[in-house]
């Protein structure tokens, strides 16, 4: 490396660590305030504890430093939310970006959970709530995790067993027996909305049970599930094996609602920050990749065999461009039904935290805003999106609109007026 | 005797052909497909799998003898340390009725539990998925082979011990030529126990770690709802569990003794 680079790279540590003291003391005055009264060596400590300055300045160098370790194991739950991470395997985004990595599958998302926070995978597929709850130590032991990118926006349904076919509403649901894949998923969150939204209490009047995402279609078909909230291939596999029909797409609840993301250990990116950031654009590129439509058919080929999915390549077809059967007798054209769009807003996060706080697993108070900023790392995504000729959006907060029944604005800065003003919840 | 022989392998054939019609005939009539699988749609997948036993494209697709071989490997491993450990701590018990007395509550309480409820514990403990699913088995070993061992040890003959306490034996030689060939047929019945319990558990230890294994294989299958290849997994447990238990069979007939 040259001196001039080198003094650039310099130049751009310091311009990080400068808008980081911004952030955090208030500009230059908050931050010589500060280091007067504690010393400067305890300043820039204090500063390194509550940012990850090493990966910040990782992140924003032009050049990225050697990596520090190319094997990797990424893990995943066979569902078409992983597509980015899966297909970037065996269609060499890993490789473009100099990483060798194999993408290990998992049975059920407590065990995705234990792999990572044992440190079995290096990074991994989560439901986008997992890493705020770990990072909580909610429902887990308290280990930080970052999330620098989400996976895919829509791409669920409320899949109701043939039985229900006269079902029109959420109240008539009432007794009914549902499966999400885990309590901290985005499909808990949204089945408990609509429920709730229908007058149903999602604790007292319906079950709810956490079901890994292979084993529901066998439960419906067994009898032993009315429906589910859950991640395809399972809704459209549920209409393949004629034991149930679509009832609802999630895009129809909250339109371009997160679900699965990428996430990793907050050690892990830290203490190889190069190596975080390849995996990262990796995943980004990978993920702008499938957002193309015209991609859609190639990718449903490469993740469909049982290294990866194991389903029937035209069920993962009809998941993927949105024409699909609903197993009422139509057939459906939604090119939206499933995309795939990386950027981690802070507000996503704290929606999802409202809802933790609204069911009763966050009991404590937080401030949905630092925990958001914590793990849900916008800026790099962004910073991978622009790297990689990309657009990415310049606010890392947004609003959220729910367009299910009564529309419904999520305002990030009024989280806690938007919480008291639903009727049903336990907080 | 010969003829009784002939008759029992008869009527056994006879039950397998009927099993295999009755079972042709219910699913014969369903849409392809659909339904649950018949023998000859069993069978084509068998052949198919039978015929790359040990392919390898990545860790989640491998062929069915490398699976096979990974769940043996993880069975040998924890059943050959529950064994050394149930037979230390049987031996033991058996020769001090008083301790025996004091730890059976506590083994009393442990011994029900299925293996598989640990799984969390060790995950959480060890932070390693496989050494879990070793000690799982560890577990669903441990139990039976200590019981018989220490009711086996318990119940050698005053005699022989009085022999060998009156021709001076060290303790070690007291131990390999009195106490464990006067136990050994009991010890190898819970020997045989064991490797059925722990061939049992292994699958279901398999299914929740995910990885390479029969179990997990299964879980994979039911994933994609191959239900043709789940019920050929099942043969192949089932034969691999008849195995293990011969071999240990014929382990017991050699040690075998009367007075």
């Amino acid at each position: 490396m040259s001196e001039a680079t080198g003094g650039r790279e310099t130049g751009m540590e310091r311009a990080v660590e400068r808008a980081v003291e911004h952030a955090v003391f208030g500009g230059a005055r908050g931050r010589r305030e500060f280091v007067r009264l504690v010393g400067a060596a305890t300043a820039s400590a204090a500063l390194a504890s509550v940012f990850p300055l090493a990966q910040a300045k990782a992140l924003a160098q032009d050049k990225p430093g050697p990596l520090e370790k190319k094997d990797l194991k990424i893990g995943f739950i066979p569902i078409t939310c992983a597509t980015p991470i899966i297909m970037a395997e065996p269609m060499g985004f890993y490789k473009k970006h100099g990483l060798n990595v194999r993408v290990v599958k998992a049975s059920s998302w407590a065990m995705i959970r234990d792999l990572s926070i044992n440190g079995e995978t290096d990074a991994t597929h989560m439901l986008s709530p997992m890493p705020l709850a770990i990072s909580l130590g909610v429902g887990s032991q308290s280990v930080p995790y970052v999330m620098p990118a989400v996976e895919n926006i829509n791409g669920q349904a409320i899949t109701l067993a043939n039985k229900h076919k006269g079902v029109k509403s959420a109240a008539e649901m009432k007794g009914f027996k549902f499966g999400v894949p885990f309590d901290f998923s985005m499909h808990n969150f949204l089945l408990r909305y609509v429920l709730a939204e229908g007058g149903v209490d999602p604790d007292r009047e319906v079950q709810i049970r956490a079901v890994p995402p292979p084993e529901m279609v066998a439960n419906l078909r067994a009898g032993n599930l009315d429906g589910y909230l859950g991640p395809d291939p399972f809704n459209q596999r549920a209409v393949y094996e004629e034991v149930g029909f679509i009832w609802m797409l999630s895009k129809d609840i909250w339109p371009g609602h997160p679900c699965c993301a990428f996430a990793a250990r907050r050690e892990f990116a830290e203490k190889m920050p190069n190596t975080f950031r390849a995996t990262l654009h990796a995943i980004v590129d990978a993920t702008q990749y499938a957002h193309d439509q015209s991609h859609r058919k190639e990718i449903a080929a490469a993740i469909a065999p049982k290294n990866f999915l194991n389903q029937p390549v035209e069920v993962l077809e009809q998941v993927l461009t949105g024409v699909f059967p609903d197993g009422l007798g139509n057939t459906r054209n939604v090119p939206d039904r499933v995309d795939f769009d990386p950027f981690p807003y802070h507000s996503m996060a704290m929606w999802i935290l409202t809802q933790m706080k609204r069911w009763g697993y966050l009991k404590s108070d937080v401030s949905y805003k630092k925990v958001a900023e914590d793990v849900f790392l916008a800026a790099a995504c962004r910073d991978a999106l622009k790297r990689l000729g990309h657009k990415a959006p310049d606010a890392n907060s947004v609003k959220h609109t729910f367009v299910l029944g009564k529309t419904r604005v999520f305002d990030p800065d009024r989280a806690d007026d938007y919480l008291k003003s639903f009727p049903i919840r336990k907080a | 005797m010969r003829r009784d022989r002939v008759r029992v392998l008869l009527i056994s054939l006879l039950l397998g052909v009927l099993f295999v019609a009755g079972w042709q005939a219910t699913t014969a009539r369903q849409p392809k497909g659909k339904g649950l699988p018949g023998p000859v749609a069993v069978a084509a997948t068998a052949w198919e799998m039978l015929r790359h036993p040990f392919y390898d494209n990545g860790p989640n697709d491998k062929g069915i003898g490398l699976q096979l071989g990974a769940s043996l490997g993880r069975l040998a491993a924890g059943y050959v340390a529950a064994s050394v450990v149930a037979v230390m701590l049987g031996v033991t018990f058996g020769l001090s009725p008083t301790l025996y007395r004091a730890v059976n509550p506590y083994i009393q309480v442990l011994k029900p539990v299925s293996p598989l409820a640990w799984m969390p514990l060790f995950l959480y403990a060890l932070k390693d998925s496989g050494q879990s699913a070793i000690l799982v088995i560890f577990m669903s070993s441990l139990w039976p082979t200590l019981a018989n061992t220490a009711f086996g040890v318990a119940s050698i003959k005053r005699d022989y011990l009085h022999v060998a306490a009156i021709l001076q034996l060290s303790w070690w030689r007291r131990l390999v030529t009195v106490i464990l060939p006067a136990a050994a047929p009991a010890i190898v019945a819970g020997l045989r126990i064991s490797i059925g319990s722990a061939w049992v558990a292994i699958v279901a230890a398999e299914m929740l770690i995910g990885g390479t294994g029969i179990g997990y294989f299964v879980w994979n299958e039911w994933n994609n709802l191959a239900l043709t290849s789940v019920i050929f997994a099942i043969l192949a447990i089932g034969l691999i569990g008849v195995l293990l238990d011969a071999g240990l069979g014929r382990l017991s007939r050699r040690l075998a003794w009367s007075e």
